[in-house]
């Protein structure tokens, strides 16, 4: 399965389970019920009504004719008069399109406008033969509705109950007016479903809207929390279960940045605090680095113990002044206020150059390539002391050989992602493996028995910085042969580079 | 024996390197504001002023720049470690070069015997050198004079060594670390603003336009080059 489609099928998967495809099926499944019975009660009722209404008017007209026509009728008609009889009854009702027979012992007539009609259904006759009633039936003839009424004649005498008197009328007269009445009906009420459908879908996926636009907002609204907008907050409408969900929520979020504001504060007091500190120490500091190196002058002409205090004094006052100074970077690093000031140099001779600079070039075997062939746009005092940093670092903590390796990688088509990688190596028992996701940490010390040592403890920290300042980091590890690296990924050319100088 | 006037507010801070400049041999006198060392400027004579950027009442940089109005002498800023756009705003006002507090006396010491030092001659110029002219500049090295169109340029001492340096070769690349070592003898580390700076304010002293044709010109990622320009062409140019 390829990743687009099991993507479309987790969407449409979401999409099936959501909150509003729900919904939208609810009211539509309610309204089709809802639709379907009431239609169906109303098209019996309208049904019956109507093919009753019918039934009873032709009944009454069919009654009503033959008694008219009966007072004048011979005890035993014979043929001819039979023939007379339902001509007379079909023509008085020919736009009825009435089929009518007529039946005295064993002869029958008809007459219709098609004479198919010669025998009475069998039902109705044999109803008809048992009591003397009227008798209708509906019955479908040719493919359409019809009705279908016996009446037989009885003489109404003196005497009690009523006499047969052998005649029975037959009419058989097709309802297509009244069929397509129902049809009629039920098309109404077909068409009234659909709309009704269509009005519940509708409904639904307003309601849907209604109730999801809270439960969106809250999402969207969760996601900017999570991403660090702490000022986000809701708007509450209404007093429902989603309005109290929206004012909970917003109490949270304002709980959430009032203690991140707190902390924030706090952390940014504590930094203050720091730079404040060492912004103090700097003033007393001059003073006392202004005469350090007249007491380093006079020590050697004093007795031994006053010259060795001196000598304390005087050195100890410089290491006072390395830390200050290197709280005071990482005071800017902290307040974001450092920057590059780059130029575009040789970096094999800025190796060089920082490790001659420090009288480390007989300390430390490089691998550099030939002068001219790295160039790269670093602020140069900056990569000074990262490397300065690592290689003191090395020598400090690491035993002999340490080497310095310069090294590039310029990937084709990519000259942005071209860097320079810097190694530095020392060859003595590493750091412990729980350690080394540590050694950039402030006043970090490996060895907690050798913890006074010439290093002010911030120094890989601030080279990190300065790594990060580039565009660049630093990472450490252990050599498989004993020994760590540090390793120097520096950009040739910072992204943000818009030193230029006219 | 140098002359230098120092001007710190801090009392300790001011005895403490009054003492230890004296101990290196310069002739030093401290006032603690800028307005007291205005105002000595024109009997004490120094040969270079030390001065703090942070000053109670007239700042460090407003003095610099009243200094600049009047005076060529040599200018050392004392900027506290991060006050970044002091030190560039300072470069501009006219100084000469910074340290950073707190500085040994030592490394003061160095860098006020480098601002003031003179470039040597090439030795091979046993006699008085002859005034060099390139196109509508003329130095004399040995005088320390730098004419522009027939009037004489006044320079600061890092401006006039950063001139003096780059005409000795004329149409060479210098690297802003080169230069850095040769005129400011700063670390090849060293602060590449200092440069940058002093190019500019040379670059206005010498009326250079922008553009192409100018006494010192800019190669990107390389450094600086001097280059004489002829005396001023007609707009039409030449074919």
């Amino acid at each position: 399965m390829s990743p687009w489609t099991a993507r479309a099928r987790s969407r449409l998967r979401t999409a099936l389970g959501g909150l509003r495809f729900r919904l939208v099926l609810g009211f539509a499944l309610v309204a089709a019920v809802g639709a379907a019975s009431a239609g169906l009660l109303t098209y019996r009722e309208a049904r019956t009504a109507v093919l009753k209404q019918s039934q009873d008017m032709v009944v009454n007209q069919f009654r009503d004719s033959v008694n008219d026509l009966v007072a004048d009728i011979s005890p035993a008609p014979g043929q001819e008069e039979l023939d007379a009889l339902v001509t007379r009854l079909a023509r008085s009702h020919a736009s009825q399109r009435w089929h009518v027979l007529v039946t005295y012992r064993d002869r029958t007539a008809s007459h219709g406008p098609q004479d198919a009609f010669r025998v009475p259904p069998a039902e109705v006759a044999r109803a008809v033969a048992r009591k003397p009633a009227a008798v209708f039936q509906r019955a479908r003839q040719d493919g359409q509705a019809a009705l279908v009424v016996g009446l037989p004649v009885s003489y109404t005498a003196e005497s009690p109950g009523r006499v047969p008197s052998g005649l029975a009328f037959f009419l058989v007269v097709p309802q297509s007016s009244e069929q397509l009445y129902v049809e009629a009906l039920v098309t109404a009420i077909e068409r009234a479903t659909l709309p009704a459908l269509g009005l519940a879908v509708l409904l639904a996926l307003l309601v849907a809207r209604g109730v999801l636009r809270p439960v969106r907002a809250l999402h969207t609204a969760t996601r900017r929390m999570a991403e660090g907008r702490l000022d986000t907050r809701l708007a509450v409408q209404g007093s429902d279960e989603l309005a109290g969900l929206s004012q909970a929520f917003n109490e949270t979020a304002a709980a959430l940045e009032r203690s991140v504001a707190e902390l924030r504060g706090m952390e940014a007091r504590a930094r203050r605090f720091a730079a404040d500190v060492s912004h103090e120490m700097r003033t007393p500091l001059a003073a006392m680095s202004a005469v350090t190196d007249v007491l380093d002058a006079d020590a050697a002409e004093l007795e031994r113990e006053t010259g060795d205090a001196l000598r304390l004094i005087s050195s100890e006052t410089a290491r006072l002044a390395r830390l200050v100074d290197d709280l005071m970077e990482i005071s800017r690093f902290d307040a974001g206020a450092a920057e590059l000031v780059t130029d575009e140099i040789d970096l094999a001779e800025s190796l060089h150059r920082t490790l001659a600079a420090r009288g480390w070039t007989d300390r430390v075997t490089t691998e550099l390539p030939p002068p001219g062939t790295v160039r790269a746009w670093v602020d140069p005092r900056r990569l000074d002391v990262v490397v300065a940093n690592l290689v003191g670092n090395a020598l400090r903590h690491g035993a002999p050989p340490v080497t310095l390796r310069l090294d590039t990688n310029r990937p084709p088509n990519r000259p942005e992602a071209a860097h320079a990688t810097i190694e530095v190596a020392d060859s003595g028992p590493g750091i412990p493996d729980h350690d080394l996701p540590l050694v950039f940490e402030r006043f970090y010390k490996a060895d907690t028995v050798r913890t006074r040592s010439e290093s002010s403890g911030l120094g890989l920290a601030i080279a990190l910085e300065n790594a990060a300042l580039h565009g660049g980091r630093i990472h450490a590890a252990n050599r498989p042969g004993g020994g760590c690296v540090f390793t120097l990924h520096l950009p040739l050319r910072p992204a943000a580079d818009e030193t230029f100088r006219p | 024996m140098p002359r230098v006037l120092l001007i710190e507010d801090d009392p300790a801070v001011r005895q403490g390197t009054h003492l230890a400049l004296r101990r290196q041999g310069h002739d030093v006198h401290a006032v603690p504001t800028g307005e007291e060392g205005l105002a000595c400027l024109g009997t004490f004579r120094p040969d270079v002023v030390v001065l703090d950027l942070m000053l109670p009442g007239l700042s460090g940089l407003d003095v610099c720049r009243r200094i600049r109005e009047r005076e060529q002498v040599a200018i050392i800023m004392v900027t506290a470690k991060g006050d970044d756009v002091d030190v560039v705003i300072g470069l501009e006002a006219g100084a000469d070069d910074y340290v950073i507090k707190p500085v040994r006396a030592q490394v003061l010491d160095a860098r006020i015997r480098a601002v003031l030092r003179r470039l040597e001659p090439a030795p091979s110029d046993t006699a008085r050198p002859r005034p060099e002219s390139h196109g509508d500049l003329v130095i004399d090295r040995a005088g320390c004079v730098v004419t522009h169109r027939g009037r004489p340029l006044s320079l600061a001492p890092s401006e006039l060594r950063l001139l003096l340096y780059l005409s000795a070769s004329p149409g060479q690349v210098l690297s802003r670390q080169q230069l850095l070592e040769a005129v400011w003898e700063h670390s090849y580390h060293g602060d590449i603003r200092l440069v940058d700076a002093c190019v500019a304010r040379l670059r206005t002293k010498m009326g250079d336009p922008a553009g192409e044709h100018r006494h010192i010109q800019t190669v990107r990622g390389f450094g600086y080059r001097f280059q004489p320009v002829r005396a001023a062409q007609p707009a039409t140019g030449s074919p």
